[in-house]
């Protein structure tokens, strides 16, 4: 368990000021200009030696990822982008980061920024969150007329920091689709390569990371990499933001060590599960995206991501949904899938004709009305999706469909072989596929 | 994907009011000059802001004006989904409909925007309220979470919203945040976490040396 001298974000709950006077005395903007002075191999290095992987979602260690952009600025400018598009069902913790410790993240915006050779940067923010927005623009404001960033400030590095905003897509937070939509288009994912750290934000070398991947770093070279690898286990280091919704007694938002057991994040922090342990049905452990567990492995599981993907589920944003035995899961999935026919940008035909499909077989089964055999068959289009499109969208899809068979295949069953007694079985309508 | 089309009733006009297009200029200086249609959501959205919703005209006017063909502005307002392409009421309720918020209670939610207001979309005849179902707003540990007009209403029973509606009704402001006092997104009854007093008492920002810092290099 993290103890709070350990805390990054000191400020989570946003019970002090968000200001730049409390913020500094909480540590922020301390010793920045010694991280610039120390250059930017000496930043990349010491974020490889903490472990950090990226928290929105992929996981992906952040400082090799920082060390893919050109090492030399040629005729493009480099760029930072933020993603705090923050829109995986579940997940509302960099909400938290903004409106509350905003300091922490633009402080990661300059020094990463410099790390990278970026004069510029944008944090790209949910159209949603206004409030945070406005907290995040005031921030900003306070952060230039204290000469902490922008054109000749203290620490001897240009940089122009700007907040750009969307308008309500989900797919946005995919890193490609969030640099066409920042560059004034519908947000649909561009096909790698090239990558972004070639070919980004108006064609210029790119690092997009997630808003707490950003807002970490600073504190990280404050306590040394030492420090953060020493929290979670190897290769699952450091502090992160766990948000546990759903059937608890006490849903939060909380930061802890990662690698903490699933059950113990659960029982100390939230009260428990609503009815008690004993009362749990499953837990998507990640955000909407990844499969669900069933309450025997939530037992005992660990929360990183190699612990995670050992038992087909993911850690993806640490969005911890729990679902009590009331829970009429089928349904609890369903809504998922119609979340994802929703919010897929439709170029390409697997996510846009797929997705739909999922949905309106899951409502089915849901209601019963449908055949055993098409079990198997929406598991083979989920395998048909998965994999088979431009983005991780078509996966994060399929995966939740895949968790619901993998441990509740059951529950389908016996919920066709009801609504076949209740209706006589002839009266069944031979299965007609989704339409 | 959704499909939205842009209203059948248009006004023959439309135009920039002075205070908009101050917060339009604003905008505009945060991208580079050549790539000023980086702007093209936040402007939608400041029209959205001026008229309540964005009509064809004004979808012509901000094209003219970020030198687009229309057709792209026009894919634009139809792809983001917070764009209202007809008007709406005077208070827009927007519910939360994903499965954290349903495991919570939404689904109540929504009853009561279909009983108290009518169908989605759809202002009411006096023109004070309209509703929509909107996917996961990003505030699940609160859930269910509605947004009224702008902001956030967390950990809400029907009772509550409807205590809202009326407020709204009667001409009141309502005061966005938990309905059940909730200090954000801490659990109900207060963090049992970041109390070390330390933390806080700005040792944390007295002078400091970073650790593994390089050796400087001999001169
Ligand atoms: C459909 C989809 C939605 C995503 N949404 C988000 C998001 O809201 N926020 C985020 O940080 N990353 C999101 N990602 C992941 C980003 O593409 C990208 O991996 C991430 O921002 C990289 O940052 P990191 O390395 O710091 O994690 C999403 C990915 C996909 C495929
Ligand atoms: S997978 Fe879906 S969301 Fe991603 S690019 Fe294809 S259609 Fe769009
Ligand atoms: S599901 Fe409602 S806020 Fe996330």
């Amino acid at each position: 368990m993290l103890a709070d001298k350990d805390r990054i974000f000191l400020n989570l709950y946003g019970v002090h000021d968000w200001r730049l006077e409390a913020a500094r005395k909480r540590g922020a903007w301390n010793a920045t200009a010694d991280m610039i002075a120390a250059g930017r191999d000496w930043i990349i290095q010491q974020v490889k030696d903490s472990g950090l992987r990226g928290r929105g979602g992929a996981g992906f260690p952040t400082g090799l990822k920082w060390s893919f952009m050109p090492k030399e600025v040629k005729e493009r400018p480099h760029y930072l982008v933020v993603n705090a598009d923050e829109s995986e069902p579940g997940t509302c913790k960099d909400r938290d980061m903004m409106r509350h410790d905003p300091h922490l993240l633009i402080e990661g915006c300059l020094v990463a920024s410099f790390a990278m050779q970026a004069h510029a940067a944008y944090i790209y923010i949910r159209g949603e969150y206004v409030r945070e927005r406005e907290v995040l623009e005031a921030a900003i404001k306070e952060a230039y007329e204290a000469k902490l960033i922008g054109k000749g400030n203290v620490h001897g590095w240009d940089f122009d920091l700007y907040v750009h905003h969307g308008a309500g897509a989900y797919i946005c937070g995919e890193e490609t689709a969030l640099l066409e939509s920042l560059e004034g288009k519908k947000g649909q994912p561009r096909l790698k390569p090239p990558f972004p750290a070639n070919a980004g934000l108006y064609g210029c070398p790119t690092t997009v990371n997630n808003v707490e991947s950003i807002a970490v770093v600073p504190t990280i070279l404050r306590r040394g990499a030492k420090w953060f690898a020493a929290i979670g286990r190897a290769n699952n280091t450091g502090t992160k933001v766990f948000c546990v919704s759903g059937h608890v007694n006490r849903p939060c938002n909380i930061e802890e060590e990662m690698s903490l057991p699933l059950k113990t994040l659960i029982e100390t922090h939230c009260g428990g599960v609503r009815g008690g342990w004993g009362n749990l049905k499953a837990i998507i452990p990640g955000g909407s995206s990844v499969p669900c567990i069933p309450a025997e492995i939530c037992e005992t599981v660990l929360m990183d991501f190699d612990a995670l993907r050992d038992v087909k589920s993911g850690l993806g944003t640490a969005a911890v949904i729990v679902m009590d035995q009331s829970t009429d899961i089928v349904r609890a999935i369903a809504r998922l899938s119609y979340f994802y026919k929703h919010e897929s940008c439709g170029q390409c035909t697997p996510c846009r004709e797929g997705t739909g499909w999922m949905w309106r077989v899951l409502e089915r089964m849901a209601r019963g009305d449908a055949d055993h055999s098409e079990i198997d068959l929406l598991l083979d289009v989920a395998g048909q999706v998965e994999g088979h499109t431009i983005c991780a969208l078509g996966d994060a899809a399929a995966w939740p469909v895949q968790g619901l068979i993998r441990h509740f295949r059951h529950d389908i069953e016996q919920r066709i072989d009801r609504y076949r007694a209740a209706k006589g079985a002839h009266q069944v309508r031979a299965p007609v596929a989704a339409e | 994907m959704s499909v939205r089309r842009l209203s059948a009733d248009q006004p023959d006009a439309f135009a920039f009011a002075e205070a908009t297009m101050q917060q339009v200029s604003w905008w505009l200086g945060k991208y580079p000059e050549s790539r000023k249609r980086s702007a093209v959501i936040p402007i939608l959205w400041l029209v959205q802001k001026q008229e309540g919703w964005v009509s064809e005209p004004a979808i012509r006017t901000i094209a003219e004006m970020l030198e687009m063909p229309p057709i792209r502005v026009l894919e634009v307002a139809t792809f983001y989904t917070m764009f209202h392409l007809a008007p709406v009421g005077k208070h827009h309720i927007q519910v939360c409909g994903t499965t954290p918020c349903m495991l919570r209670g939404s689904e109540a939610l929504i009853e009561v925007c279909k009983r108290r207001i009518g169908r989605a979309h759809a202002p009411t005849p006096d023109g004070k309220f309209s509703w929509e179902e909107m996917e996961c707003l990003g505030a699940c540990v609160n859930a269910p979470v509605v947004a009224i007009d702008d902001y956030y209403h967390e950990d809400l029973t029907a009772e509550d919203l409807e205590a809202r509606l009326d407020a709204l009704a009667r001409g009141e402001s309502v005061a966005p945040g938990s309905a059940r006092g909730r200090q954000t997104s801490a659990p109900e009854g207060g963090p049992a976490v970041l109390i070390d007093r330390a933390l806080y008492d700005g040792s944390l920002g007295q002078k400091l040396k970073l650790p593994n810092l390089p050796e400087p290099a001999a001169s």
